[in-house]
């Protein structure tokens, strides 16, 4: 009886300091949302609420800025490539996995071994390229490194690998086509592999930023990390805190919303490839 | 190979190796420790797991840019919130990201706050595949909680130790979009105060889409890549070996 008592006091010590934790971790989120409700004169001195509610901040992001249209192009990157990843990521990765043919081992550690070099020693020959075949500053020379990509591809072969081959068989001897097969028998059985990577790649897609801007040079090509980062240091001047608080904050809350309701199956999706990766 | 040569002489290229080594050595080790810190406390509670996990987790999904321009506001000499509650505290205020001396750590301070959560779920995940029966045959044994830490938990979580401290290391070598939005202003470019923070990426970036020097950032970039490969392979040597339990 006893015993039970001391742990419980201890259950909450450890509610109390997670409880800190969780206001430290939370509070550049509420002080950004708190900054974006402020007028420009409440950023001469330190206040902690906004003197009056302003939503100069936000009139200005949609009258002035082609925020609206970052946003757009957000969203058309990131939902093209995804999809692109899942069919292509997966398909590479079911051949792969599933099909003997010569070579195919030595193409599989090809692609693995690209994991090994890094984005930032890309970008210089992606732009050369890019330059001599016209791609910069379109939606194509954004996406087109992200369009198949080396980490997808191992991710889906070790998970079609699991797919027992009896399964594939049996849909043969039944006179079902091969893309058939792969369709309605091998794609259905690595559906938590399947979100995980259309959530890692939107992800990441949504919040990239060295190769986007470099690419782009157009105001309208902009994402919004490209946007708000080249507005923020260049396009106004001296700095408007609203202004850059209330893009920040049209950029994350979305994004936490989206999270709050895929919550379980984003967080397990990462875990996933972070394991398996 | 000229470029090379240039590149061994070149002061600001060894500041900027010398800060990426430190931003790897000051955040891996705390994100990780925090990271390990709250996935115990939230495997040893019952309610709300699922609220911690959710928020502790958040900064990791959210826009580099966006977050680092808000911890920009927070730093701000003048209006930011830090000088305020230290004001509190009577400390002196601090230039934070305007003195050279303290603008690194603050950047860390960022990565690690980002990179927390991450590393949280990943030790979520490698708590839960721990056999229970260990503890309770331990506890028969008479082992204390102290102890069944040292001797059960850590030694059976080597596997995700690697795993994180590897791909945390990786992503720190690449650091660049964090330095990016809370260093460069219209006046001055991404590394300042005086090079303080200036990064291997970052180094390579200026050169590259700045200076327009390509053939100089790429021989930089063939410095970051070494690197990457010498981690690489390190923890294949590091995995291979096989663990008794």
């Amino acid at each position: 009886m006893l015993k039970k008592k001391k742990v419980n006091g201890f259950d909450y010590l450890i509610h109390l300091v997670l409880l800190a934790g969780v206001i430290i971790v939370a509070f550049p989120f509420i002080w950004m949302i708190l900054s974006s409700l402020k007028s420009l004169p409440d950023f001469y001195s330190f206040s902690f609420w906004p003197s009056k509610l302003d939503f100069s901040g936000y009139k200005y992001i949609f009258e002035e800025t082609d925020f609206l249209q970052w946003y757009i192009n957000s969203i058309i990157i990131g939902a093209i490539v995804t999809l692109s990843c899942l069919v292509f990521n997966s398909l590479i990765g079911y051949t792969l996995a599933k099909y003997k043919f010569v070579g195919g081992k030595t193409i599989f550690i090809l692609i693995l071994s690209t994991l090994m070099i890094p984005t930032e020693m890309l970008v210089i020959p992606w732009y050369v390229m890019g330059t001599k075949v016209n791609l910069i500053d379109s939606y194509l020379g954004i996406m087109f490194p992200g369009l198949i990509e080396a980490f997808g591809i191992f991710l889906m072969r070790q998970f079609m690998l699991g797919i027992p081959d009896d399964l594939l068989d049996a849909a043969r001897i039944d006179g079902m086509g091969e893309l058939k097969i792969f369709w309605r028998i091998a794609l259905p059985q690595v559906k938590p592999a399947l979100s995980a990577l259309g959530i890692i790649t939107f992800l990441g897609n949504w919040n990239a930023y060295l190769w986007p801007v470099i690419v782009i040079s157009s105001d309208k090509m902009r994402t919004i990390p490209v946007g708000i980062s080249l507005y923020a240091t260049g396009d106004s001047g001296g700095i408007q805190w609203n202004t850059i608080m209330g893009m920040s904050t049209l950029a994350i809350i979305p994004m936490i919303i989206v999270f709050l309701i895929f919550q379980r199956r984003i967080v397990e999706g990462i875990a996933l490839t972070g394991v398996k990766g | 190979m000229e470029n090379y040569q240039q590149l061994f002489k070149d002061e600001v290229f060894w500041k900027s190796v010398w800060n990426t080594c430190k931003y790897v050595i000051i955040t891996v080790p705390i994100q990780m420790a925090l990271g390990l810190l709250i996935a115990l406390a939230l495997e040893r509670i019952q309610h709300f797991r699922w609220f911690y996990r959710m928020i502790y987790f958040l900064p990791y999904i959210t826009s580099v840019i966006a977050v680092s321009w808000v911890w920009r506001l927070m730093f701000e000499p003048s209006v930011g919130f830090f000088n305020e509650l230290i004001g509190w505290f009577g400390l002196p205020s601090q230039k934070w990201l305007s003195d050279p001396k303290l603008a690194l750590f603050c950047i860390c301070a960022v990565m690690i706050w980002q990179a927390m959560g991450f590393s949280m779920l990943i030790f979520m995940a490698g708590l839960q595949g721990i056999p229970k029966q260990l503890y309770e045959a331990a506890q028969i044994d008479g082992a204390g909680r102290w102890k069944m830490f040292w001797k059960i938990t850590l030694p059976l979580l080597n596997p995700t130790i690697v795993f994180l401290a590897v791909t945390g290391v990786i992503s720190a070598l690449q650091t660049f979009a964090q330095i990016q939005s809370l260093t460069a202003s219209s006046g001055a470019s991404a590394g300042g105060p005086l090079n303080s923070t200036v990064s291997i990426v970052v180094y390579m970036y200026q050169n590259a889409f700045s200076e327009f020097n390509m053939e100089y950032a790429s021989a930089v970039a063939v410095v970051l890549f070494i690197f990457i490969l010498l981690v690489t392979l390190l923890q294949m040597k590091v995995l291979n070996k096989s663990y008794e339990y």
